[in-house]
Parts: C-alpha cells; sequence; structure tokens
C-alpha cells in the first residue's frame, strides 16, 4: 500500500521537524561564549534562566502527550484502514464507554494540575521578588523608534545602548527597570536576560535581570509601535564591577567642550536640532530625542539601525530615511559644510 | 426518504439570461444560495489575503529584503490578519452553517430568512469598506492607504495622533457592519435550531455539526458585542473628543486590550468549533462508525464555551499583570486543554475499530487532527505564562495560531468543502486533483509553520519588515518563503478543481458518501424548498436506520 507508506515517512519527518528546535537549541547552547544571540534557551540571568528551566518541563511533558496522542492516532489510521476484503460490510457499531471517556478526562486534569503548579511557582518567583540592597534601578522609556534610559540615582540619561553591572550570585548586584511609554505601545526583550514586559502609556510595568556573565546582549522591541518597530533594536552591555563604574563616570560628565568643533556646535544649536536632542552643559535640552551628551561611547546609531562610524553618521543627520523610513527625525537639509561641521561637533561628544 | 422533486414555477426555467440569474442571487433570501454566496466571498478574499500573505513572505526571504517599503509592509499583515479572520474564516463559516443547519434538521430555511440576507451583505459590505482603504484611506485626493495598525489596532497606535487620515477609519467600521452581520446571523441559527427542528428530531438528536453550530452562534453573541461596543468607543475618541483610549488623556491603553481580546479569544472558538463540527460529521462517515461518546463531545463542546470566556488575558501576559491574574489566565488556558483534549481522544476512538476510507476529505480530517494535536500542544507551552514572556510577540506565536487556523481551521474546512461540494453543486470534487491539493498544501504548510517556530525561539518579534543578519533567522526565513509558495499553489490546485468538476465533475446522486444525516436523503443541489414532505427522524442518524431497518439507532438510543 504505497499510500500508507508514504503516510508514515511525512508523519516521522514531522516528528523530527517538531524537535528540531529542541535539538538545534541544546546543540548550539554557548555557555561560556563570549558572543551573545538572541536564544531564549541560553539564558545568562535568573529570569531568562528559570524560564528556561520551566520551558523545558513544559516541553517534556507536551512531547510526551504528543507522542502518546500520535501512537494511538497512528496506529488507529493504519490499523483501521478499508480493506478491499470488507466489500460493503460495516463495522461494529460502538457508540461509546463511559470508563474510557472518565480515564481520559481524570488523566489530562491531572497533567494540568501539574503543570500549574510548576508555572505558578516560577511566576511567583520572578514576579515577586524582592528588590536586594544592592539594586541598581532604571527608568526605560520607550518612544517611536528609541529607547530612553535614566539612571535616576546615577544622574544619566541615555539611550537605546544599557550598560548595566555583572550579578555575581553571592552577593547580587541586579537591575530592576521601570518601564514607561512616551508615545505608543513598546516591549523591552532581550531574550537571554529576561522575558518580554510591555512599555505601555499611562500604566508603568517593571522588571529586573542580574545577568552573570559580561558582554553585550542584543533585544529589541517586540510590540509593534508603528512605521519602524522592526530598527527599534535594543543593547545591553554587561559590564564589570570596574568597567561599570568607569561607564558611570564618564557618563556623569558634561559634554566635552572641544573648541575645534565650534562651528559645528553653532549649527547644531542654530538649526532645529537642540529642540529635539539635549547635549549636556549646553543649550541644548530638547529630550523628543536621544540624549546625545556621550553619543561617541554608543556603537550604533539609529536605535541600532546602523553602526555609529563617520560615514553612517553624515548619512543619518543628512537623510535619516536613507537608514530608516518612517524615523521620526526629518532630514536637515544642510549644506554640505554645515553638514560636516556638525558632524565633527558629534564627534567631539565622547 | 425519497425525494421527488416538485417543480415550482419560475425555478425550473432553463437558461435565463444572466441578468435574470445575477438578479436572483443578489436578491435571494434562500440560506442555500446565501451559504453558497457566503463561501464565494470568503474565497474572493482568501484569494486577496493569500496574495497579502506572499507579499510578507517575499519581504522577509532575506535580512535588509527591500522588495515593499515599511509602510507596505505593514498595511500588508495589518490587511492580512483581518481579512482573514474576519471577511474569509467567519464568513466561510458562516456559509456551511447556513447550508447545512436548515437540512440537517429538516427545515426548509432559516427562521429570518430576509435577516439572513441583510446579515450576509452586511458582512459583505464590511470588507468592501475595509478595502475601499486603499482608495480612500486619506480622504479624497486618491492617494489612499490601507490601516497600518496591525490587525488588534492597540490604543493608543489606533488614536488620530498616531493614526491620522482615515484608513483606520475604514478598518472601525468594516469590524463594525460586519459585526452586526456575524450578530445577525448567529441570532439566525440559534432560533433556526431551537425552532424548526423536524419531528422526532430531539436536542439529543441533533447531528454533532448542528450542536457545535448552536454553541458557536451563542459565543457570536458574546464575543462580537464587546468588539463592536469597542469600535464605536474608539469612533467617540477619534470625531467626538472622547477619551477611552487615548492615553495622551488619560485613557487606557489596557482598556482597549481587555475589550479586544475578550473578543479575540472566544472568536478562536468561534472559528474553530464549526470546524469540530465538520470533522464530527465526516470522520464517523469514512471510519463507517456512529461518532465515539456523542453526549460527551457536546459536553465538551459546551465546556470550551464556557471557559473560553474566561481565558482572554493569556493574550496579555506581557502587559505586566500581577502574578495571582497571570496565574488564574495560566490555569484557565490550560484547563481548555481537558475538554479540548476530550475531543481528539473521541475523534481516534470513532475511527478505533472502523474501516477508514482514505477520501480527500478524510485525508484532511486526519491531518486537521494531528496539527490540531501539536497547536493544543504549543498552545499548553503559551498557557505556561513565564514561557509566554519569552515567546509571546515572537515568530513562535506565529506560527502557533497558523498551526491553529491553517493547520485546524483550513485543512477541516477544505475537508468539508470536498465532502459537501457534491451536495451543493451536485457534482463530485475530482478525486485526483483533490490528493495533489491535499500533499501540496499539507508540505508546503509544514515546511512553512513547523520551521517558522524556531525564529521565535531564537528572538524573532513579529511584524518587524526587515531583520539583521546573523542571528540564525535568515536560511529559515527563506525556508518558510518556500513553503508560503508551495502553499499557494496548493491553492490554485484547489481553485481549480472547483471550477473544473463544476463542470466536468462525475455525477454525486443523493448520497455519494453513504451517510447518514439528512441532508443526503434529498437530491444534490437540494430544490429551493429542501424538502418536499418534512421527513420525521427516530435516531442520530436516520439514514443509517432507513438503511439498516434490520438494526436501527432508534434501538439503542
Amino acid at each position: 500500500m504505497p499510500r500508507k507508506t508514504s503516510t508514515l515517512r511525512f508523519l516521522a519527518q514531522t516528528i523530527l521537524l517538531l524537535f528540531w528546535p529542541a535539538m538545534t537549541v541544546w546543540a548550539s547552547d554557548p555557555k561560556g561564549s563570549s558572543s551573545n544571540g538572541t536564544n531564549i534557551f541560553a539564558p545568562a540571568s535568573t529570569p531568562a534562566k528559570s524560564i528556561a528551566d520551566l520551558s523545558v518541563f513544559v516541553l517534556v511533558i507536551t512531547g510526551i502527550i504528543f507522542v502518546v496522542v500520535l501512537t494511538l492516532l497512528l496506529y488507529s489510521v493504519i490499523k483501521f484502514r478499508g480493506r478491499a476484503t470488507d466489500a460493503g460490510r460495516e463495522p461494529a457499531q460502538v457508540y461509546g464507554s463511559t470508563q474510557i471517556e472518565v480515564a481520559w478526562t481524570i488523566i489530562p486534569i491531572l497533567v494540568v494540575v501539574v503543570l500549574f503548579l510548576a508555572t505558578a511557582r516560577v511566576i511567583h518567583a520572578i514576579q515577586d521578588a524582592p528588590e536586594p540592597a544592592g539594586t541598581l534601578d532604571v527608568i526605560a522609556i520607550g518612544h517611536q523608534y528609541w529607547w530612553e534610559f535614566r539612571y535616576p540615582k546615577l544622574g544619566i540619561v541615555t539611550a537605546n545602548e544599557l550598560h548595566i553591572p555583572v550579578s555575581d550570585p553571592s552577593h547580587p548586584t541586579p537591575t530592576f527597570v521601570q518601564l514607561l511609554s512616551a508615545d505608543t505601545d513598546h516591549s523591552f526583550w532581550v531574550p537571554e536576560l529576561a522575558g518580554k514586559t510591555d512599555l505601555i502609556p499611562n500604566h508603568p510595568n517593571r522588571m529586573w535581570m542580574d545577568p552573570q556573565r559580561t558582554g553585550v546582549f542584543l533585544g529589541q522591541c517586540a510590540q509593534y509601535c508603528g512605521t519602524q518597530h522592526a530598527k527599534m533594536l535594543l543593547r545591553v552591555s554587561v559590564d564589570g564591577p570596574e568597567d561599570f563604574a568607569a561607564w558611570v563616570r564618564a557618563q556623569q560628565n558634561l559634554a566635552v567642550e572641544d573648541t575645534g568643533a565650534i562651528a559645528g556646535k553653532r549649527v547644531f544649536e542654530s538649526n532645529a536640532c537642540m529642540n529635539c536632542h539635549a547635549v549636556a552643559g549646553t543649550a541644548a535640552d530638547g529630550r523628543f530625542g536621544p540624549d546625545l551628551t556621550h553619543l561617541m561611547s554608543r556603537t550604533t546609531i539609529g536605535a541600532g539601525a546602523a553602526k555609529n562610524t563617520h560615514d553612517n553618521l553624515r548619512l543619518w543627520i543628512q537623510d535619516p530615511s536613507a537608514i530608516k523610513p518612517g524615523s521620526l527625525m526629518p532630514a536637515m537639509k544642510l549644506s554640505d559644510a554645515d553638514l560636516d561641521a556638525v558632524v565633527s561637533y558629534m564627534e567631539t561628544l565622547r | 426518504m425519497v425525494s421527488n422533486a416538485i417543480p415550482i414555477p419560475g425555478t425550473q426555467i432553463e437558461a435565463r439570461p444572466w441578468v435574470d440569474e445575477l438578479h436572483q442571487w443578489v436578491t435571494t433570501v434562500d440560506h442555500k444560495r446565501l451559504g453558497i454566496l457566503y463561501i464565494a466571498s470568503a474565497l474572493m478574499f482568501l484569494a486577496i489575503g493569500g496574495v497579502e500573505a506572499l507579499i510578507i513572505r517575499i519581504q522577509l526571504m532575506r535580512p535588509h529584503n527591500d522588495f515593499v517599503s515599511p509602510e507596505v509592509f505593514n498595511r500588508m499583515f495589518t490587511m492580512h490578519g483581518t481579512t482573514m479572520i474576519f471577511f474569509v474564516a467567519m464568513p466561510v463559516l458562516f456559509g456551511f452553517a447556513n447550508y447545512l443547519v436548515p437540512l440537517m434538521i429538516g427545515a426548509r430555511d432559516m427562521a429570518f430568512p430576509r435577516l439572513n440576507a441583510f446579515s450576509f451583505w452586511l458582512s459583505f459590505l464590511g470588507g468592501l469598506l475595509l478595502y475601499f482603504s486603499f482608495v480612500g484611506g486619506s480622504g479624497l485626493y486618491g492617494a489612499g492607504s490601507a490601516p497600518d495598525v496591525g490587525w488588534w489596532s492597540y490604543a493608543p497606535l489606533g488614536a488620530r495622533a498616531f493614526s491620522p487620515g482615515h484608513s483606520s477609519d475604514y478598518w472601525t467600521l468594516a469590524l463594525l457592519v460586519s459585526g452586526f452581520g456575524s450578530i445577525g446571523t448567529a441570532i439566525n441559527i440559534i432560533a433556526t435550531i431551537l425552532c424548526l427542528r423536524c419531528p422526532g428530531m430531539k436536542i439529543n438528536r441533533m447531528p454533532l455539526l448542528v450542536w457545535m453550530n448552536l454553541v458557536m452562534a451563542g459565543m457570536v453573541l458574546l464575543a462580537i458585542t464587546p468588539l463592536s461596543a469597542a469600535q464605536i468607543m474608539l469612533l467617540i475618541d477619534r470625531y467626538l473628543g472622547g477619551h477611552f483610549f487615548d492615553t495622551q488623556a488619560g485613557g487606557s491603553a489596557v482598556l482597549w486590550m481587555h475589550f479586544f481580546w475578550i473578543f479575540g479569544h472566544p472568536e478562536v472558538y468561534v472559528l474553530i468549533i464549526p470546524c469540530f463540527a465538520f470533522t464530527s460529521e465526516i470522520i464517523p462517515v469514512f471510519s463507517r462508525k456512529p461518532i465515539f461518546g456523542y453526549p460527551v463531545m457536546v459536553a465538551a463542546t459546551v465546556c470550551i464555551a464556557f471557559v473560553s470566556m474566561s481565558v482572554w488575558a493569556h493574550h496579555m501576559f506581557t502587559i505586566g499583570m500581577n502574578s495571582y491574574a497571570n496565574s488564574f489566565f495560566t490555569l484557565t488556558t490550560m484547563a481548555v486543554g481537558v475538554p479540548t483534549g476530550i475531543k481528539i481522544f473521541n475523534w481516534i476512538g470513532t475511527m478505533w475499530g472502523g474501516r477508514i476510507q482514505f477520501k480527500t476529505a478524510m485525508l484532511f480530517s486526519i491531518a486537521f487532527l494531528f496539527q490540531f494535536l501539536i497547536a493544543g500542544l504549543t498552545g499548553i507551552m503559551m498557557a505556561a505564562s513565564p514561557f509566554d514572556w519569552q515567546l509571546s510577540l515572537s515568530y513562535f506565536v506565529v506560527a502557533h495560531f497558523h498551526y491553529v487556523i491553517v493547520g485546524g481551521i483550513l485543512f477541516a474546512l477544505f475537508a468539508a468543502f470536498y465532502y459537501w461540494y457534491p451536495k451543493m453543486t451536485g457534482r463530485m470534487l475530482s478525486e485526483r486533483l483533490g490528493k495533489l491539493h491535499f500533499w501540496l498544501f499539507l508540505i508546503g504548510f509544514h515546511m512553512t509553520f513547523d520551521v517558522m517556530h524556531i525564529p521565535g525561539i531564537l528572538g524573532m518579534p513579529r511584524r518587524i519588515y526587515t531583520y539583521e543578519p546573523g542571528r540564525g533567522w535568515d536560511t529559515l526565513n527563506f525556508i518558510i518563503t518556500i513553503g508560503a509558495f508551495i502553499q499557494a499553489l496548493a491553492i490554485l490546485v484547489f481553485l481549480a478543481n472547483l471550477v473544473i468538476s463544476y463542470v466536468k465533475g462525475a455525477r454525486a446522486g443523493n448520497d455519494p458518501w453513504d451517510a447518514w444525516t439528512l441532508e443526503w436523503s434529498i437530491s444534490s443541489p437540494p430544490p429551493a424548498y429542501n424538502f418536499a414532505t418534512v421527513p420525521t427522524v427516530a435516531s442520530r442518524r436516520p439514514l443509517w436506520d432507513l438503511k439498516h431497518p434490520e438494526d436501527p439507532d432508534s434501538r439503542y438510543e
């Protein structure tokens, strides 16, 4: 019966396909590796780790259910296929069985109870976690299409690239992030550090993470927020204690006054730039766009849309939509001389 | 129960001019013609929504692709979602309900034929309004655009500040107008089932399809009304200075989410329960056995309806509800798995000990069982709310609900097409083309949606028009796009089958499948009045009783 064998083959392939994600995920577990991706099964922080553990538990239970039900289905399809010898005779007409119905009602109820209890424990552990003494507080504000980060106790305002300290499990220094939105809904998602939490206007939220290895962790906005939702990328730099302290000291400084870039500064302050952007220590105090005081300390521009290089910066100021169509920053239509001047001014903001 | 067709003056004339024919279709109040109109309009929108899906897939085929602009991409996924849910899935299911429910309960029409016609035309008008946004979205100067707010139109993205112009107003009006149509049809289905059953068809003798459509119609009343209320509130916000959802004036974005999902989750069951209904009719006939555990199937359906009304906030696990709310919705969502599991077991129990005939309709039903099982299990994964904090809003969730809607609903619908097309047209669908359609669609489906789970696990959010290379998403997205085109090819085979078989298909006769429900007792297609004499039934399978007078079901019930 060629049809039956192809049914079998297809089913075998499908089972493989279903388990493929789990297998590739475990095979590529980058424990100890320095490059970080966005794999939810490569957690580097307590919330992400307890989610991954729960996920494996749920995957195993659902995997067992899958195998059992699939076996029943396959067995009945193959065993009870119609044969030429049936010749019009009808099989025994069975209407049901109370015992069997009770059995396959009670067993799933028990499975649900087990799954629920395991889940409720993780919900409580993550959501109701107390803030220990060494906590770093950060406020993240979602904007169309970039992230504003404020460190209220440290007096720092920055954008798109969050710096937080690594947390030693024996002496935890977790980061608690208050999530706000300036416009539409966004969602803060760095898969290897924590599950996602939305940023909703008029609805402050909170999330936390305690990364246990250093490195740059990638993420992005997960809740559709408008035209450029796709390029609202997010980088979390987890620094060692000394590196983090150095970063804090550098960020707390006012902008460097470089006399060589005075022309560019004049362009910046005599055009609309300063309506939206702030540069601490100067007249520019706009808050609609990212704070530029230490722009050159960031590795990307446009919320991760491009690397922070001279050419990209120039192109961005000349026409942001060339890199990020739909970005709310207008093309400033500067002359080439003004453009070069303002780019060199930007490049002094270390 | 031999049908003796009575010629009615004016309905049997050959070769009418096409204008007359068209006029007949436009003004019809016949439940069968309205059913076919529903199905035809849904197929038209299926083609449109499918093209939108292909545009999305081409754009995502490789990183930094620039096939379409971000604006166009956002319009495409908004229109694709809205079209497929409101103008494909709901109408096509209403179409089958319209066509089959009166036939299966031995009625001559729906309870309110004119309301029936009104409801259909409202739904259709809703679809036209949605697509008019392409020309009228930005006003009258012709540079139109479609809505780009996503099919949930989350507040405040749908507010005037973020969505100026009229494109999202067309979205609102389309849902409002078609929503009234849905409510009309739901009332009609309920009234028909409660009042027009033929003698002997007690409520515990109704075919499961009728039972499940009764439950579905009840859910439509409960689910569509909050959606309509929310749309009216949104219009008040946009035009009358209201602040329900206007966060800039103290309104609540979360309120909109609650309104939308208290519609949105029951809606999933509004769509899947009629598909359970098809499966519950088709599997017994091709296994040559009655459905296993009829009373349990009914109870499970009613149970799903009740529980599914209390699970909506599992779409909102990431919005920052407290741990008690998250636990509650975790529990209710997992609990839905129990009655759903019972149904899958009962279908397997029906096949168990049967003599299964692998007609195309049965193949689609078996594939439905398999895929619905997986969709249910990934649903359990996301019911575990911490797991959902990772999976929600990612491509995993996109894969999950396409597993439900394509792997479940669409496969069951194709089974229904192959099963009832002979009744509707009098011609059999080609089994050869049908099997080609089945295998192509199966391969395309699994290529697309099995693979689509993985980028979600690897951190790819949904609704992004492009992505960075080097995150492990590139190859996967390429495979997904190829799968989408294979599915499109399969749909073309299906449409060709519908057309070719209409002209060349073998004559169906009254009862091509040797089935047991009342619609197979009359000619194919049935006459306008359905039953020349109203039948009397004594069991759940009246035609079995007729064909096996020595061993009728009525002896055991």
